[in-house]
């Protein structure tokens, strides 16, 4: 786990959503709160979760430190480490696999860096493959961040990571032209 | 072929917008109020007449899993939906709530009151992201609309439903793992008994129910039982939504009739397999967790739950996941047996273990490593682990193999013989 040196706390913004979020759950119950809120730290602090940051939601929920640690490291979306302003995880289980996710795994490879969970050269990006995203009709697909990109092929890919190199805003969902999960006419 | 008007996800590829505006036009929300007067034995009695099993993979008798709910008003129950949707090949949950999340809250409501509870809770996966961002603001629109929350829909029962995301982790859709990631926990199953109807969401009553139960439970008590009983075949009735992906021309989500042939729906709606119904190799028609089925099976088999289980599969989640003939199969598997490696919570040791080292010797099967002996060693493991663990994964991690080798042990310990001579 990297060392941040700065104490972490929710800007105010974050602190309303925090006690909206307590909200949703009884009174005696705030320990349900425990992934909204790592969700909501991790956002405020550029996507991943220090040991700092941990602490303060630890602290907020008045939870013991090793109980949220614990929820950190058994859940795929929280992360201990900064993944670059874009994370791309590419879906490589049986569904997308049959329809060419290797190929969006190689473009991956060759715009991002050879190895997964790495930081690109230039800082911006770094790829890793998960499990089923379940959009698996879309196959296959990568998600960048908050969003699904779908029906890829090794060039779409390559063009949509190219698009964020550049800075060009790039449509979201089917990349094939098609409407959700609707069968191409 | 299901006809457009008994369709009951009319808006489920999203050509209309999700709104409540919206959603008011296809019918939501039409007279709810008038469904809760009828009362609580009258909607449980109904959902047992529509026979609906569950929509999330097991398939038990909806009304009758309702029915099991204490009756004693001063239980605070609470029903969850599970959107936790991560079985490999299914993605109809997802539609259903980005396109239809008024179908979904409405049912919510129904589903609470015939089950005396006030609160509900809905975990989606953390992946889909944007579809809870849809459904927490259809659910703002029905609190603005007096639909839900005090009073619900002028019904005089106090509702609140609330959207809780999960965080990449598939053993929450496990029901009881589900409610302990809802309580802020790690997400490891729960021993049972004691049943999430008598203990669950802290300690109290809770019901779990998956999305695409919950949605159906509107239009299922707007046009009766019966009505959604008329489709199917007895025991597997009412409408389905399947989702057909891998090798197909056009791999789609549909909503169909149950028990709707198999190579039919393939067929019609995903503009058949790749190369053609002979270029088929083999069928996964229920989720990744289900045995698949060779081509001989698949000429005939009908999509539901008894049929498939004849022949040794599953409808599971019915999301069907087609390999043709280019499919190096043992891979195909092994790619399963590395996601349930992953996803494993690592409470039991078989479970823990097992999947690890299944998915070792799958690879080595599929590197041509291996001699039939391993096959034997790999196909006992499995049985060790079968039924030796506290919730089904186990079960799922063990059967695609089982199922693999069920039908295609001869070509596969051919192409070792072949790999071996080679080498």
């Amino acid at each position: 786990m990297s060392e941040q040196l700065t104490t972490f706390s929710f800007n105010n913004k974050n602190q309303e959503t925090a006690l909206q979020i307590l909200k949703r759950y009884p009174e005696a119950r705030k320990q349900s709160a425990v992934m909204p809120l790592l969700d909501l730290a991790q956002r405020q602090n550029d996507n991943w979760l220090s040991r700092d940051v941990v602490e303060y939601v630890a602290n907020y929920l008045e939870m013991p430190f090793i109980r949220v640690w614990e929820v950190v490291t058994f859940y795929s979306m929280y992360y201990t480490k900064y993944n670059g302003k874009y994370l791309v995880q590419v879906c490589g289980t049986t569904p997308c696999w049959l329809r060419g996710s290797d190929q969006v795994a190689k473009a991956c490879k060759e715009m991002i860096s050879p190895e997964q969970n790495t930081l690109s050269k230039d800082g911006l990006f770094s790829w890793m493959q998960v499990e089923c995203l379940g959009a698996c009709v879309n196959a296959p697909l990568v998600q960048i961040n908050d969003d699904y990109y779908e029906d890829l092929t090794y060039d779409t890919t390559v063009n949509i990571l190219q698009s964020l190199i550049d800075g060009k805003k790039i449509e979201v969902g089917s990349q094939s032209g098609r409407k959700s999960s609707k069968a191409v006419s | 072929m299901l006809k457009e008007k008994d369709k009951i996800f009319t808006n489920l590829f999203g050509e209309e917008p999700w709104s409540l505006q919206s959603a008011l036009k296809r019918g939501d929300w039409d007279n709810t109020k008038s469904l809760i007067q009828k009362g609580r034995d009258w909607i449980i009695d109904e959902m047992k007449k529509s026979e609906l099993r569950g929509r999330g993979g097991a398939g038990f008798p909806t009304g009758l899993k309702w029915s099991f709910m204490p009756k004693d008003p001063n239980l605070n129950n609470y029903l969850v939906v599970n959107a936790d949707e991560s079985e490999p090949g299914t993605c109809k949950d997802r539609d259903m709530i980005r396109n239809e999340p008024h179908k979904l809250i409405e049912g919510c409501l129904l589903a609470s009151f015939a089950m005396n509870a006030h609160h509900c809770y809905i975990y989606i996966r953390g992946e889909y992201f944007n579809e809870a961002v849809v459904l927490q603001k259809a659910i703002e629109e029905a609190y603005e609309a007096g639909l839900v929350g005090k009073n619900a829909a002028k019904s005089g029962w106090d509702f609140d439903i609330y959207v809780h995301r999960g965080a990449g982790a598939y053993i929450c859709g496990e029901e009881t793992a589900l409610l302990e990631s809802l309580e802020g926990k790690k997400g490891q199953p729960r021993l049972k008994p004691p049943f999430p109807a008598n203990k669950g969401l802290y300690g109290s009553p809770t019901t779990v129910n998956n999305v695409e139960t919950i949605s159906v439970v509107p239009a299922i008590l707007k046009r009766g039982g019966e009505w959604f009983s008329s489709f199917g075949r007895p025991k597997n009735t009412g409408t389905k939504v399947f989702c057909i992906s891998g090798h197909v021309n056009k791999p789609c989500n549909i909503e169909e009739e149950m028990s709707i042939p198999l190579k039919e729906l393939i067929e019609k709606h995903a503009g058949g397999v790749t190369g053609g119904w002979d270029n088929l190799k083999a069928i996964i028609p229920g989720g990744s967790s289900v045995p698949l089925i060779p081509k001989e099976t698949c000429d005939t088999v009908l999509m539901d739950f008894d049929s498939l289980s004849e022949v040794k599969s599953g409808l599971g989640t019915a999301a069907v996941i087609v390999m043709d003939k280019s499919t190096d199969l043992v891979q195909a598997i092994a790619r399963l047996s590395h996601f349930y490696k992953h996803e494993s919570c690592g409470q039991c040791t078989p479970c823990r273990e097992g999947t690890g080292w299944m998915w070792r010797m799958m690879e080595k099967i599929g590197k041509g490593n291996a001699s039939s002996s391993d096959i034997d060693k790999l196909l006992d493991v499995t049985k060790q682990i079968e039924g030796h663990t506290i919730c089904a994964l186990g079960d799922a991690a063990a059967w695609p193999i089982q199922g693999l080798f069920r039908h295609f042990r001869d070509e596969i310990e051919e192409q070792l013989i072949k790999k071996t001579r080679a080498a």
